[in-house]
């Protein structure tokens, strides 16, 4: 079994990482290939990755991760604003910092499982979004948003090098290559590589946490934890170790965020942020590898897209139809996009948990077993088969 | 497993067509232009980024109509607005330079991430050239930066706070609406005459940029005419309950009650306070008084009753008799039944005004727009300063109006106003009590609330 494991997890890694990397282009055709979702794409790629090695494994029901996600944006931003605008020592503190914070929640809040870890979580992570508000205005900057000013120390910051976020010299918002793909237009961005290469850093890590002992422990969590205990393991470590790898993951979405567009607000910390992952995670199918991605994706495209439709949107559509029939059908799609898009999320996502509960990654299988191909096999791993969350 | 295998080659093969893909440069044909976002084809697109959700979100919406019938006036549809009284006479009707006006619209839901991601995808993808909305100053600053590291045009909607052309004045944004420094010294002379010089103030206030200015402009212009400020108190954007601010009020000793705020903000605090009935109460021997420094239409719409005698400023009022207004108000009440409010007068004048510019340039590139903008050596008559410089124009509304070179601020008449006793109609709701004129509301662009910022130079992008 060991040697088909690991030649299929070469190939899903390798599979993604052409995806991954060959993004702008397949999806230029949905009209998704511009840099602004590109990178959120792969952000909030990497957020529902780290989610899941917490919810996925150990079933432990998070519901203030977006304050990792703050806490990782506010981190980045201060960075730019005491050093400079290179995007390393941005990232680096936002995952120290929100590991600090996923150390220190984690440790209280782990101390109970269900729905009053879920319901701690959710405390201190709207506690935080209060503060930041609040009495932290000085650090967060308030309603206004933490951004950077022509005033700040930057002491690093030398004459000649950029005026916004770079890697060394490279500008995160410059578009290198914009090519008319089959008539569709692709933008290659470097912002959206460099975030793509901690996407599929984020996933080979999660990979090989998935496949090891210690991740075989956190399954143990999910199932048993009475079992666990009565066999002579202490389960608390290893659930606080998931959790904190899972605010790092956070942090550096949050970081990441930073780095394409420097500035840091406090609803990045509020709780339908934080709500916003875990249907991320479900809907893409929750315990699997691709699922959060999918789902991250999937969210972050509806967000994008769909809001954007408005009446002359739609009348442009049914223009080729009767008058009555086109505005009918306008009149009953309108709802559901514009402003309503959440209704059709919050409609699909009930669609998916009632007939899909293993979320898309298992609506896909079903799909390539039912064409007969089957989408890396079918039967390939029990315990991937999704549990309801408790 | 054997299904799996086949998958993988197929899978492979798919692979190896993207790359192939990838490789032949045959299919793929890249672009060069000299700006972001030259409209190269027959139409020219604007992006209007306004709040469609939270508490401005009326706002919004009524500056969203008001950009849609400037896109009509400019495309040569409707009866022309206020493009028949402006001054200048370089917009033909026929688009700008030629080129059909379409336009994108975003929402901001008055957050200023939201609003970032919001203009980025509508310049990113949609190719705005120009943004035009907002209607929080949090948001507006925060997408003037976002416009000027883009290399677009940014024609802020309704922004009051004194920030946006003061310490995070950008060279790719331009504001036609006024200021709260501008509010403070148009309100301050009518305060005293209405209400004394001997008078302890209390403030609420919004705790943004916005709010934080407002306070500093009117705590300073109203302890110039000699009240005294007892206490101000930061309230979130958010809340939507003012009662737990409103209740220390009465125990204070305070006897003006000053909201700082605004939109939703301002129609629940407002509501709140007349409920505590703050208004009946004698408070030192004096009646207790409530001061709403920026007011709006839809504002007035919402707090119904409670404003009555209430006094504010405002940029603009349909209610004025010049013939932009008139011709301004009969356009847009044909469209939509209503008249406009003085956030959909601002971002309707900004459009005109971009048209405009880009029109006088012969060109789309934002340098050239800019020095459009910036104008001449024109001044405004009445004021003596060596920074009374821009672009002087006139019929847009709010009589002769100076775009200032040096920090692409506005100068222009600003109204006081009142909540209307006895209101004839729905849309009667204010009096204009003042109209103050430019001079007196002139400040210097080194004013020290104005201070700390840097227009730098107009970014063309890439």
């Amino acid at each position: 079994m060991s040697a088909t494991v690991k030649d299929n997890d070469r190939l899903l890694l390798t599979v993604f990482v052409i995806l991954v990397l060959a993004g702008p282009i397949v999806l230029a055709p949905i009209g998704a290939s511009y840099p602004d979702l590109l990178q959120r794409f792969a952000i909030y790629g990497v957020f529902a990755i780290g989610f899941n090695i917490l919810f996925g494994l150990t079933g432990y029901l998070s519901f203030g991760h977006a304050a990792f996600l703050g806490v990782g944006s506010y981190a980045a931003v201060w960075m730019f604003k005491l050093l400079n605008y290179n995007v390393i020592p941005a990232l680096v503190l936002a995952v120290v910092v929100s590991a600090v914070f996923a150390l220190v929640i984690g440790y209280v809040s782990l101390r109970r499982s269900g729905i009053y870890f879920s319901i701690l979580t959710l405390a201190f992570a709207q506690m935080m979004y209060n503060l930041a508000y609040s009495v932290l205005t000085p650090i967060t900057n308030g309603e206004t948003g933490l951004q950077v000013y022509t005033d700040d120390p930057q002491w690093l910051q030398t004459a000649g090098s950029p005026t916004t976020t770079n890697l060394f010299g490279i500008r995160m918002n410059e578009v290198f290559w914009k090519p008319e793909f089959l008539g569709f237009e692709a933008q290659f961005n470097y912002g959206y590589y460099f975030a793509a290469v901690f996407l599929i850093l984020a996933f080979y890590i999660a990979l090989r946490i998935f496949r090891s002992p210690f991740g075989m422990m956190l399954r143990a969590v999910k199932s048993n934890q009475n079992r666990m205990g009565y066999t002579g393991l202490n389960p608390r470590p290893y659930t606080l170790a998931a959790f904190v790898i899972s605010g790092m993951y956070a942090g550096l979405a949050g970081g990441l965020l930073a780095c394409m567009d420097p500035l840091a607000g406090a609803e990045r910390m509020q709780w339908t942020a934080s709500g916003e992952v875990v249907l991320m995670t479900i809907l893409g199918g929750a315990g699997t590898l691709l699922g959060p991605v999918l789902g991250a994706g999937f969210i972050k495209y509806l967000e994008a897209i769909f809001s954007k439709v408005n009446e002359t949107v739609l009348q442009d559509w049914f223009s080729f139809m009767p008058d009555w029939m086109g505005d009918a059908l306008s009149f009953v799609i309108s709802p559901f996009v514009g402003e309503g898009w959440h209704l059709t999320l919050g409609a699909l996502f009930m669609a998916i948990v009632i007939f899909l509960p293993g979320g898309l990654i298992d609506g896909a299988r079903q799909l390539g077993r039912w064409i007969g191909g089957g989408f890396g096999g079918g039967d390939r791993k029990p315990a991937h088969s999704p549990v309801p969350a408790e | 497993m054997k299904l799996y295998s086949v998958s993988r080659r197929g899978l492979l093969k798919g692979g190896a067509v993207l790359g192939a893909g990838l490789a032949a440069p045959t299919i793929f044909t890249s672009r060069a232009s000299a700006f972001t976002n030259e409209p190269t084809g027959s139409t020219v697109t604007l992006g209007f980024n306004v709040p469609q959700t939270g508490p401005y979100a009326e706002e919004g919406k009524d500056e969203l109509r008001a950009q849609q019938l400037a896109v009509e006036h400019l495309n040569g549809e409707g009866d022309g607005g206020m493009l028949n009284t402006f001054s200048s006479k370089a917009l033909q009707g026929n688009g700008i330079l030629g080129k059909k006006v379409t336009f994108v619209t975003g929402d901001t839901q008055t957050k200023s991430d939201a609003a970032r991601a919001s203009a980025k995808s509508m310049i990113e993808k949609d190719g705005a050239i120009m943004i035009n909305g907002g209607s929080s100053s949090g948001v507006a600053i925060a997408v003037q930066g976002l416009c000027q590291d883009a290399g677009v045009i940014f024609m802020a909607g309704l922004t009051h706070s004194n920030d946006t052309t003061g310490k995070d004045k950008k060279a790719n944004g331009f504001r036609h609406f006024f200021n709260a420094y501008m509010s403070g010294a148009a309100l301050a002379p009518v305060l005293k005459n209405a209400y004394g010089a001997d008078r302890r103030a209390y403030h609420l206030t919004a705790d943004y940029t916005w709010g934080w200015t407002q306070q500093e402009s009117i705590v300073a212009a109203t302890e110039g005419i000699g009240w005294e400020t007892v206490e101000t108190v930061l309230t979130p954007l958010a809340s939507t309950d003012f009662s737990s601010y409103i209740a220390p009020v009465l125990n204070s000793g305070a006897d003006v009650l000053v909201l700082n705020h605004y939109g939703g903000n301002m129609v629940n605090s407002l509501t709140q306070a007349v409920q505590f009935g703050l208004r009946d109460k004698t408070v030192n021997g004096k009646q207790f008084e409530i001061v709403v420094p920026l007011y709006s239409e839809l504002m007035a719409k919402g707090a119904g009753e409670n404003i009555k005698g209430v006094l504010g400023s405002m940029n603009w009022n349909w209610q004025l008799d010049d013939a932009g207004t008139k011709a301004f108000v009969q356009s847009f009440g044909k469209k939509y039944g209503f008249p406009p409010s003085n956030s959909a007068q601002t971002c309707y004048a900004q459009v005109i005004l971009y048209a405009d510019a880009v029109a006088r340039a012969g060109s789309f590139n934002p340098c050239a727009v800019v020095e459009a903008l910036e104008g001449g050596d024109s001044s405004l008559p009445g004021v003596s300063s060596a920074a009374n410089k821009g672009f002087l124009f006139d019929g847009l509304g709010n009589g002769p109006t100076l775009y200032r070179s040096a920090d692409h601020q506005c100068f222009k008449d600003v109204l006081v106003v009142k909540g209307r006793e006895n209101p004839t109609t729905e849309y009667d709701t204010l009096e204009i009590v003042e109209k103050t004129p430019a001079a007196q509301v002139w400040y210097e662009p080194d004013h020290p609330m104005f201070a700390g910022g840097n227009l730098g130079t107009c970014n063309p992008g890439a």
